[in-house]
């Protein structure tokens, strides 16, 4: 009895640092409608920043709680000073921009804690005067683990206090609900921004710094944290504060006991939790559907144009180039080469669902990884041969898009992001945690093709070909009356379905599809690696691909394409370097901020009108 | 038998009663006005016609077949069609191709992979712009058409099913005083020669008196008077709810001002 209390406690001392992180995003989502994927990254600077101060203040009670806040308020004007330099820029772009742009902060941010402290972990030291532990019906409790149980709940009271007696509070509270209408009301919503992101970020600073005696500062912090914190935020309530409480206790405690009963799929307990609520109810426990939200999508996109025949000769030639690559390259451009197209697969399926199906897509790298696992478990498993190999990846992974799509077609916008960012997460716990079937971090090895295509060129064939092939398809597929109700659907859910069409049915179709050819792509990229680790699915996989994507262009076709062969040339030229985060953070926050059209939109707007098309959008009438 | 029939219609929002017990019915070919002022419950009782919104109780009888239970899609496959008050259509499609999709959808081609959707229908897509005076603009984008060419692109798309009933919420809302004419004699002309029947909304008095068969007023969510233009220029009731007494209907030209 006694050790199940215990677990209780601990369960209930881990909610608490989760609360602040999560009532901090949460804050933050309320009013600025902002999905912060930086805020993990607070979080961790939080860490990190109160094991300085704690040595560089005196030892002792005040030197450590001292130290906490003080860290806890730097993060809070670190917050500020992002968002004064770079949301602000981005409030009114779409929300895939603005989840982009954030992760871009999220790179930069890892980099620079790399180089200020190093890449060791930093141990801080317990709380002056709570190093014991009370004995509870006989079980050890920590001293500090009882006064952080008390300490969420005295910060949600603080936090409620707040928002219900103060006039910022109302502020906030109304901003949440109608922005507009409170910048109508002559509040000046750039500082009511601006301090919300203060208080968001000191909360998730606060939650890094105070869980420093529990945990040493690292470097994985960041995105460890935030997974979890979507987690809480979903299942809470996007920007209500008493929700994220309810739901940070809910995953503490299912993780306390997750792990006495699965210790093997502890991570896929929370996403679970999450996906089930999200059905249950789409808004979460404590959210409200009721929120407004003016439009904010930009500009319109065009109609769907054939390739003209001038494009259709620089088709060519192109595939010509491609053909010929082999004759003219060495093996390490071929490889590359080979990688680009599978990249571009990955990218242009994404686009799929993203552009003409309009489902922003945070977790893509599952149906990739799927495919890539799939192959190599088939072989490790089944013994089977390389054909069987590369059919069961799209099986793989179409499969996991029919069991995942049910559930993401249901929700659309964020929550549909945080959705599939869930989903991915439960495939990628699940390749890392399994060790004894996945092999776990160490990745299956020994997966390569068959005699005939072992050599570099060889396999570039098979690859040129698939990835042709799938390319055609998805172009013919967007073409298509399918592909017609998928962007009729976003363009306007009510005339769809007062048109007599089923979108959700379209919409899973387009999402297993996408899922079918990112498996492709895993597949291809599992063979020509010879072995697959969990990171082909990790959060910063998917965020490649919307990278790809976003810097192509999504409004056009054409785009992802763009998009991934920049990519794949560009992250190859900087991960040679030693802080390329940093590099490749600032690349994607310059896109966002100077090309929000992605280079292909950029390139149109000077291409000769024979490549680009007729242009439609400004034409008079015929 | 009538087209539509509807019985003791009702709809909470949690205390307010926005629709109560309204019964009424409307035959094929006839064009029948649903006014009211503000907040009398004109969109609730229209979207629940069309299976958006979940009534409380009551019937609806299209052609003999309950609505009530059903979704907007099926309720559009027997045959109503629908406009909205704030134009829905298919910004990055052309003209054509708006049209195009719900004929696609009505001939059941959505799980089509292969065809080229823009090459179906073509013919037919056309014969609906040409119905509704949009056939010149037919390649344009429909992101940059004018709102009173949205209004009569939105009445092609519904009508690509050929349905026996249309719905249209506030039709000319948003138009210009010469567009609105054109439109609601479009939406008459449409509805005598292919007997289509047709309710809506609508504020402009001048529109409702011209183009119905008949109107009723809705205030509170009850229906206080039906009948013809006449009957319901003259009826008491009505001038008290829409006017707080004083000014009648008779002074057309002062109504305008309020719509």
């Amino acid at each position: 009895m006694g050790f199940y209390l215990a677990q209780f406690l601990t369960g209930l001392a881990s909610a608490s640092s989760l609360f602040l992180v999560a009532s901090g995003l949460s804050i933050i989502f309320g009013v600025t409608r902002i999905v912060n994927f930086a805020h993990g990254s607070f979080f961790m600077l939080g860490a990190y920043l109160a094991y300085t101060f704690v040595q560089i203040l005196p030892q002792g009670i005040f030197g450590f709680w001292g130290a906490i806040l003080v860290a806890s308020l730097a993060v809070g004007l670190i917050g500020v000073l992002i968002e004064m330099t770079l949301f602000r820029r981005i409030y009114r772009a779409p929300e895939l921009f603005q989840l982009v742009a954030t992760f871009g902060v999220v790179l930069v941010i890892q980099d620079l804690t790399l180089w200020l402290w190093g890449p060791e972990d930093q141990f801080g030291p317990r709380a002056p005067g709570l190093e014991g532990a009370v004995r509870i019906m006989g079980e050890p409790i920590p001293e500090y683990d009882i006064l952080l149980i008390f300490f969420g709940p005295a910060v949600l009271l603080g936090i409620w206090l707040l928002f219900n007696k103060t006039r910022w509070g109302t502020l906030v509270r109304a901003a949440t609900q109608d922005r507009e209408m409170v910048g109508a009301l002559g509040v000046n919503q750039s500082w009511l921004f601006t301090s919300v992101f203060f208080v968001g970020s000191f909360l998730a600073g606060l939650g890094g710094a105070i869980q420093l005696p529990r945990e040493a500062a690292n470097l994985l912090m960041d995105l460890n944290v935030i997974g979890e914190a979507f987690v809480v935020v979903v299942i809470g309530g996007m920007g209500s504060v008493p929700g994220a409480f309810l739901a940070s206790v809910l995953i503490g405690e299912l993780n306390a006991f997750g792990i006495l009963i699965f210790p093997e799929i502890t991570l896929v307990l929370a996403f679970l939790v999450m996906a089930v609520v999200l059905v249950v109810r789409p808004w979460g426990l404590l959210g409200r559907p009721d929120v407004v939200l003016r439009g904010s999508a930009g500009p319109a996109e065009g109609p769907l144009q054939p390739f003209t025949s001038t494009a259709r000769l620089v088709l060519f030639g192109g595939l010509v180039l491609l053909l010929a690559a082999p004759l003219i390259l060495g093996d390490f451009e071929i490889v590359l080469l080979t990688d680009v197209l599978i990249f571009i697969l990955f990218a242009v399926s994404l686009h799929l669902i993203m552009g003409p199906g309009g489902m922003v897509s945070f977790g893509h790298a599952a149906y990739f990884g799927l495919g890539a696992y799939g192959a190599a478990l088939a072989v490790k498993y089944l013994g089977v041969n390389m054909l069987g190999g590369m059919v069961l990846a799209p099986v793989a992974a179409g499969l996991g898009a029919l069991v995942f799509g049910w559930f993401c077609v249901r929700l659309s916008g964020v929550y549909l992001a945080m959705l599939t960012l869930a989903a991915a997460q439960i495939t990628w716990s699940v390749a890392f945690q399994w060790q004894d079937v996945t092999g776990g971090d160490d990745g299956i090895l020994g997966v390569w093709p068959a005699e005939w295509v072992s050599g570099k060129a060889a396999y570039y064939y098979v690859t040129l070909t698939l990835v042709g092939c799938g390319l055609f398809f998805i172009r013919r597929l967007i073409f298509s009356p399918f592909g017609f109700s998928l962007r009729a659907g976003r363009d306007s859910p009510l005339r769809v379905e007062a048109i007599g069409i089923n979108l959700k049915t379209q919409q899973w179709i387009g999402f297993v599809v996408a899922g079918l050819f990112a498996g492709l792509a895993g597949g291809l990229y599992v063979y020509s690696k010879g072995s697959v680790f969990p990171d082909e699915l990790a959060i910063s996989r998917s965020v490649d691909g919307l990278v790809m994507v976003l810097l192509g262009g999504i409004q056009s076709l054409i785009g992802p394409i763009v998009g991934a062969v920049s990519f794949i040339v560009l992250e190859d030229l900087v991960t040679r370097l030693d802080y390329w985060r940093i590099i490749f953070g600032s690349i994607i926050l310059f896109i966002v901020i100077v090309a929000p059209e992605g280079l292909a939109g950029f390139a149109r707007r000077f291409l000769p009108q024979k490549l680009a098309g007729r242009d439609l959008m400004g034409g008079g009438g015929a | 038998m009538s087209l539509l029939v509807v019985r003791v219609l009702a709809k909470a929002f949690g205390g307010v009663q926005a629709v109560k017990d309204v019964s009424f019915h409307l035959e094929a070919g006839e064009m029948l006005a649903l006014i009211g002022p503000n907040g009398a419950g004109k969109s609730t009782c229209f979207n629940m016609l069309n299976g958006q919104l979940a009534a409380d109780k009551g019937s609806v009888l299209f052609d003999g077949r309950e609505l009530i239970g059903q979704r907007p899609r099926d309720i559009w496959r027997l045959g109503v069609g629908r406009t909205f008050q704030i134009t829905a259509t298919f910004a990055s499609m052309t003209v054509r191709e708006n049209v195009q999709m719900a004929l696609l959808s009505h001939h059941g081609e959505l799980f089509s992979f292969w065809r080229r959707a823009s090459h179906r229908h073509g013919a037919e897509a056309d014969r609906l712009l040409d119905r509704v005076g949009m056939l010149h603009q037919a390649d344009r984008a429909c992101g940059v058409l004018a709102y009173g060419d949205l209004k009569r692109l939105e009445l092609a798309v519904a009508l690509a099913n050929g349905p026996r009933l249309l719905l249209m919420d506030e039709p000319t809302a948003g138009m210009a005083p010469k567009e609105r004419v054109a439109l609601m004699e479009l939406v008459a002309g449409i509805a005598k020669e292919e007997q289509v029947s047709v309710l809506f909304t609508e504020h402009d008095m001048d529109v409702v008196f011209a183009h119905s068969d008949r109107l009723m007023v809705l205030n509170r969510g009850e229906i206080i008077a039906t009948g013809s233009a006449d009957d319901i220029r003259s009826n008491d009731l009505v001038k008290e709810v829409y006017l707080g007494g004083g000014t009648t209907f008779d002074t057309g030209r002062e109504m305008k001002s309020h719509a």
